[in-house]
C-alpha cells in the first residue's frame, strides 16, 4: 500500500519527457533534411543539445532579449535562404524553424504537449516531400516517441515521486494507443470520402523536386537526366513486349533550333493534323506515370488512340489537360508500323528546314558538298548515318565542353557525346542539306521486371531522337545514336556506355544480385503506389463496388462510413472498457472461478482479506465444504506465494475449482 | 452521485471532456485533413486518420483511468477549528487494470489548490491507494464531508474525465481555542472561584485512590492492584491539590462561543501542564483527570455544546 501526502507540488516535466520530444524531432528533422536546407536541421542540433544541457545542469532559461533576436534572425534566414516567406518549402523550413526556437521556452506541461502537436504536424509534413514506403514506416518511429512525450508530460513529474514510471512502460502505453488506433486508421482510409484536391492554389514550388523531360533541349539536358535512378514510369503490356529497339517512348517534339537549344512549336501556331496510316497489329499497354509537373502523356511510338483529358498535337505528342502533379494510370494503344506525315505543306517545310543563320560554317559546307554531289535525301541520311558509324565517334555521359560553333565543334572536333549532341547534330546536318527534319524526345527501352512482369522506364532511359521528312515515306525515324552506340537501343544505356559508373547503380550492368534485389523491392513499390498512394476517389467506389457486389454512389460512402465506423468503435469500446481484464494468469483465473462460486452465495473475499484467511471463514460458514475449500486456499497460496509453480499443482488447482460446487 | 459510507466510480457517474490541448489537437486534425486534401496526398490521409484513431483510444484510455474504482472514506482525527482536517480515502483496484496521476480533492476544501499537490498516487494492478484530502474546517462541531471530485488526464491530456462522489464521513472539529493567555480561573468543589495554588511538591507519594479512566498507565500501582482488587492509581503530594475545575461559570461574556474558546485554552494548558482538570458545563460535568482520553472527552464535550 503506498501512501501519499498532500504536499507535493506539480513539477516541470523532467528529463525524461525532454528526451521524448529531443529524440523524436531529431528524426524528423533528419528526414526534413533531405528537402530543406541543411543548416535548417543543423540548428536544431544545437538548440536541442542546449536545451538538453540546460535541463540536465539546471541552467537557467534564456530570457526574452535572447528568444527575440533570435526568432528574427531565423525569419531573416528562412527568406534569405528560400527568397520568400510563402511557398511550400519556405513555409516548411519556417514552421521547422521556430520549431527548434520554441524549445527554449518549453519548460512546462503546457509547453510541452504543445511541442508535442507541433511535433506531429512537423513529422506528418515530411509525407509532402515524400511518399515512399520506409519514409512512411520511418515517420512511425518520432510519431511514437512523441505520443511517449505526450504521456510522460501527462503523467507529470511530482517532486517526491513515490512512483515512477519508467520510459519502458511510457512507450508501451502510447504503442498500445497507436496500434488500437490502426484499425480506425484503416477503415477511414478506405471509406472517408476521397474529395479530388486541391481546395485552393497550391504553392508553386510544390512541385519543385519532379525530375522528367522540358519542353527544350539543349546538350547537357538528358545526360544530366540520365543520371537518376528515378523511374519516369511502368507499363504493363496487355500482349507480348515488344523488341527493345522498337519500344521508344515519344514525348515533346522539338523544331525550332536558336543557338544550342531546341525548341517546341509555339502554341499560336496551328499546323494540321499529320496524316497516320497504320500497318501493323495494336499494342495495348497501360502506363503508370509518375508525376512530373508537365502535360505530356508518354506513348508509344506512334499512338493510336488518347487516354481520357489528352489531346494529341499535330506532331502526335500526346497531352493531358492538366499538368502532371500525382501518380496517374492510363492505357494506351499504339502502333508500331505507320505512315506519318504523307505530305508537307509550305508551313510545315519551312519551320523543319529553319537554322539559325551565320553558324557552324564546317557542317553548312558538308551539307553544301553532299547538295553537290546530287544525293538524293535518302542518300544523304544514309551519308550521315554512315559518317557517325565510321568515324571515331565515342557515346559518353561526360562529353567535352562545346565551342561557340557547337555543331561543328561536335562533328568535327570533339566526337564525344550523348543521345542529345547526335540527335541535335544529326538534325542540322540535315536541314543544312535540306532534308526536312526535326528531333523527338523521349524515353528508349525500358527494363523488364519479372517480378511483376512489367516494364520499368527510368530518367536515365530518356533519349532523344530524329525525324526527317522523306518524299512518299513521310516522317521516318532515324536514331543516330544507334549508329555509335547500336547496343544502347538494343540492350538498354547500361551496356551502351564504357564509363557506365557514371550512370545510376540500378541502370548498370555489374551486380547482378543487386539488381535483382531491386527488382523485387520495385516490384512492392509498385503496388504501394497502385493501391495506397493512387488510392483516389476513382479505386474507392471500384474497390467498394466489387466488394459489395453492386455499383455505389458517392453518397452511399457517406452511410457506409458511418455505419462501419460506429460498429468498429463498440468492438474498441468493448475491448478496453470491459470490467473483467483477460491477461490473468490461469493460477489466478482458477482461483478467480473459484471466487465466483462462492460470491453467489453471498460469501465475498474483502479486498484486505488474505486468501488462508478467507479460506478459513467461508470454511465456517460453509462446514460442510471445509476440506476443499481448505485445500484450494493452501493450494493456492502455495503456488501464489510459495513459488512453488509446478505444473502439475496448477492442474491439480484447476481440477479442485472445477469439482467445487455450492448451493 | 454515489452516497455511503464506500462506493464504486461506476460509469454513470463519469464525465468527460477535452481539455484545451484536445481542442488543439482537433485543430491538427483539420489542418492535416485540409492539406491531405489540398495535395491528394495519400498518405497524409493516413496518418490524420491514424491520429484521429488514436485521439479516440485516449478518449477511452482516459475515461478507464478513473472508471470502477471502489472508494471508502474513512475517519478524519479530530483538528481545531480553523485548521486543516485530513479525510483518508481509500482507493482499491479490483478491475486489473493499473492507474495513474489520480486526482482528487473537495470540492469546497477552501484551501487554495495552488499551493497544495493535486495529489496524484498511482494505483497498482488489484492495488490500493490512500488519497489525504485536506479541507479547511470553519466552526466546531461536526464537519460532514463534502463531495469529492475525483478527476484524471492522464495519459495524453487530451480529456478531463471526472466523477463526483458523496461519501458519509465526518470529522470532529474541536472549538477554536482562545490565543490571549488568560490565567486559568478554577472554582472548588463548590464552584466558588479561586486562584489555584500548589504549595508543595509535585514529586511526594501521597497514597492512593482508585482508577479512574483516563488515568496514565504509568501511575497505575501495579503492585498495589495486585495486591487487593481492583485497579490504584499512584497519587502524588501536589497533584492533587493542583486539581482544577474548569467552570462554565468562570467564563464571562455574552458571546458563548468566546467562553467556549476560553474553555478550550484552559484545557489545553491544563493538559499542557499535566494537571489533574475537570469540566463543569451547564449540562455536563466531567471528574477532575488527565491523560488523552480525558483530554479528547473534555474536547468533544465543548465541540459538541
Amino acid at each position: 500500500m503506498a501512501t501519499f501526502t498532500a504536499f507535493n507540488t506539480r513539477l516541470n516535466p523532467n528529463l525524461q519527457t525532454l528526451i521524448w520530444l529531443l529524440g523524436a524531432l531529431s528524426i524528423s528533422y533528419a528526414l526534413h533534411a533531405i528537402n530543406l536546407h541543411s543548416w535548417v536541421s543543423v540548428s536544431f542540433v544545437l538548440f536541442a543539445i542546449w536545451r538538453f544541457l540546460m535541463e540536465k545542469n539546471g541552467w537557467r532559461y534564456p530570457p526574452i532579449w535572447v528568444r527575440l533576436p533570435l526568432t528574427i534572425i531565423g525569419g531573416v534566414a528562412v527568406l534569405v535562404s528560400y527568397g520568400s516567406l510563402f511557398g511550400r518549402d519556405a513555409s516548411m523550413a519556417l514552421f521547422a524553424v521556430m520549431v527548434t526556437l520554441k524549445l527554449l521556452e518549453t519548460k512546462t506541461p503546457r509547453d510541452f504537449i504543445v511541442m508535442v502537436i507541433l511535433g506531429y504536424f512537423l513529422t506528418i509534413n515530411v509525407l509532402l516531400f515524400t511518399q515512399a514506403i520506409w519514409v512512411f514506416f520511418i515517420i512511425q518511429i518520432p510519431m511514437l516517441a512523441l505520443t511517449a512525450c505526450l504521456v510522460s508530460t501527462s503523467y507529470s513529474s511530482r517532486k517526491n515521486a513515490l512512483s515512477h514510471i519508467t520510459m519502458k512502460t511510457q512507450a508501451g502505453l502510447a504503442g498500445r494507443m497507436l496500434l488500437q488506433a490502426v484499425p480506425i486508421m484503416l477503415v477511414l482510409f478506405i471509406l472517408f470520402p476521397r474529395i479530388p484536391g486541391p481546395i485552393w492554389g497550391i504553392p508553386r514550388d510544390a512541385y519543385s523536386g519532379m525530375t522528367g523531360l522540358s519542353d527544350s533541349m539543349e546538350p547537357g539536358s538528358i545526360s544530366d537526366l540520365s543520371l537518376s535512378s528515378k523511374v519516369a514510369f511502368r507499363a504493363e503490356f496487355k500482349s507480348v513486349i515488344p523488341a527493345n529497339n522498337q519500344l521508344y517512348w515519344r514525348g515533346p517534339v522539338l523544331w525550332h533550333q536558336v543557338g544550342r537549344s531546341w525548341l517546341k512549336t509555339s502554341e499560336r501556331l496551328i499546323l494540321p493534323q499529320e496524316s497516320l496510316n497504320i500497318k501493323g497489329k495494336d499494342v495495348n499497354y497501360s502506363i503508370t506515370l509518375e508525376p512530373h509537373n508537365r502535360n505530356w502523356l508518354l506513348m508509344l511510338d506512334i499512338p493510336i488512340s488518347l487516354p481520357p483529358n489528352a489531346t494529341v498535337k499535330h506532331d502526335f505528342q500526346v497531352l493531358s489537360n492538366e499538368p502532371i502533379r500525382t501518380r496517374i494510370r492510363y492505357d494506351g494503344q499504339s502502333n508500331l508500323q505507320y505512315v506519318l506525315g504523307e505530305t508537307l505543306n509550305e508551313q510545315e517545310q519551312t519551320l523543319s528546314l529553319q537554322l539559325s543563320e551565320d553558324e557552324n560554317p564546317k557542317t553548312h559546307a558538308l551539307a553544301k558538298q553532299w547538295l553537290t554531289e546530287n544525293k538524293s535525301p535518302s542518300d544523304i541520311v544514309l551519308a550521315a548515318i554512315k559518317m557517325f558509324r565510321e568515324q571515331p565517334f565515342i557515346y559518353t555521359l561526360a562529353p567535352p565542353r562545346l565551342g561557340n560553333e557547337p555543331v561543328d565543334d561536335f562533328l568535327f572536333n570533339t566526337r564525344r557525346g550523348f543521345c542529345e549532341h547526335y540527335s541535335s547534330s544529326f538534325v542540322y546536318l540535315m536541314r543544312a542539306a535540306g532534308v526536312p527534319a526535326r528531333i523527338v524526345t523521349g524515353y528508349q527501352g525500358g527494363e523488364l521486371n519479372p517480378n511483376g512482369n512489367y516494364l520499368i522506364v527510368r530518367q536515365s532511359d530518356a533519349h532523344a531522337w530524329a525525324e526527317v521528312w522523306l518524299q512518299g515515306r513521310g516522317w521516318v525515324r532515324v536514331d543516330p545514336t544507334s549508329a555509335v552506340s547500336p547496343s544502347r537501343i538494343e540492350s538498354g544505356i547500361g551496356s551502351a556506355l564504357s564509363d557506365s559508373n557514371l550512370l545510376p547503380l540500378f541502370a548498370r550492368q555489374d551486380y547482378p544480385m543487386l539488381k535483382k534485389l531491386y527488382l523485387n523491392w520495385d516490384a512492392v513499390n509498385n503496388g504501394w503506389n497502385q493501391w495506397v498512394l493512387g488510392y483516389d476517389q476513382q479505386k474507392q467506389l471500384s474497390l467498394l463496388s466489387k466488394i459489395i457486389g453492386k455499383k455505389i454512389a458517392w453518397e452511399d460512402l457517406g452511410l457506409i462510413l458511418v455505419g462501419v465506423m460506429i460498429s468498429l468503435m463498440l468492438i474498441i469500446s468493448y475491448f478496453l472498457l470491459r470490467n473483467q481484464a483477460v491477461l490473468l494468469s490461469p493460477v489466478k483465473k482458477s482461483y478467480h472461478r473459484f471466487l465466483n462460486k462462492l460470491g453467489k452465495i453471498g460469501l465475498v473475499k474483502l479486498p484486505h482479506e488474505g486468501v488462508i484467511n478467507f479460506g478459513n471463514r467461508a470454511a465456517a460458514q460453509l462446514p460442510e465444504k471445509t476440506k476443499e475449500i481448505d485445500e484450494i486456499s493452501q493450494l493456492y497460496s502455495s503456488i501464489q506465494y510459495a513459488n512453488s509453480n509446478q505444473n502439475s499443482s496448477i492442474a491439480l488447482l484447476k481440477k479442485l475449482v472445477k469439482g467445487f460446487s455450492v448451493k | 452521485m454515489p452516497v455511503g459510507k464506500s462506493t464504486k466510480l461506476s460509469r454513470r457517474h463519469i464525465y468527460i471532456l477535452p481539455t484545451r490541448f484536445g481542442w488543439l489537437f482537433g485543430i491538427l486534425l483539420i489542418a492535416l485533413l485540409v492539406g491531405s486534401i489540398n495535395y491528394s496526398l495519400s498518405l497524409g490521409f493516413a496518418m490524420t486518420f491514424l491520429l484521429a484513431g488514436f485521439g479516440s483510444v485516449s478518449m477511452l484510455h482516459t475515461w478507464r483511468n478513473l472508471a470502477n474504482l471502489h472508494i471508502t472514506l474513512r475517519r478524519a482525527q479530530s483538528v481545531f477549528a480553523g485548521e486543516e482536517a485530513i479525510f483518508e480515502l481509500q482507493v482499491n483496484e479490483d478491475n486489473h487494470r493499473a492507474r495513474y496521476a489520480l486526482n482528487a480533492h473537495f470540492k469546497e476544501s477552501q484551501i487554495n489548490l495552488e499551493n497544495i499537490d493535486t495529489n496524484m498516487p498511482d494505483i497498482a494492478v488489484f492495488g490500493e491507494a490512500i488519497f489525504k484530502l485536506p479541507i479547511l474546517s470553519q466552526k466546531r462541531g461536526w464537519l460532514t464531508a463534502p463531495r469529492i471530485t475525483f478527476s484524471t488526464e492522464f495519459p495524453v491530456s487530451f480529456f478531463h474525465v471526472w466523477a463526483y462522489a458523496k461519501l458519509d464521513g465526518k470529522c470532529l472539529i474541536y472549538p477554536a481555542p482562545l490565543n490571549h493567555n488568560q490565567a486559568i480561573a478554577s472554582t472548588d468543589e463548590a464552584g466558588n472561584t479561586g486562584n489555584q495554588h500548589s504549595p508543595h511538591g509535585d514529586d511526594d507519594f501521597a497514597g492512593h485512590r482508585t482508577y479512574q479512566f483516563g488515568d496514565s498507565p504509568k501511575r497505575v500501582d501495579w503492585k498495589a492492584s495486585s495486591r487487593e482488587q481492583g485497579l490504584f492509581t499512584k497519587q502524588f503530594q501536589g497533584e492533587a491539590v493542583s486539581s482544577v475545575w474548569l467552570d462554565w461559570q468562570a467564563t464571562t461574556g455574552e458571546n458563548i462561543e468566546l467562553r467556549i474558546s476560553q474553555l478550550t485554552r484552559w484545557v489545553i494548558d491544563a493538559e499542557a501542564n499535566k494537571q489533574q482538570y475537570g469540566l463543569r458545563l451547564p449540562h455536563l460535568i466531567l471528574n477532575p483527570a488527565n491523560g488523552d482520553t480525558h483530554y479528547q472527552q473534555c474536547l468533544t464535550a465543548l465541540a459538541l455544546m
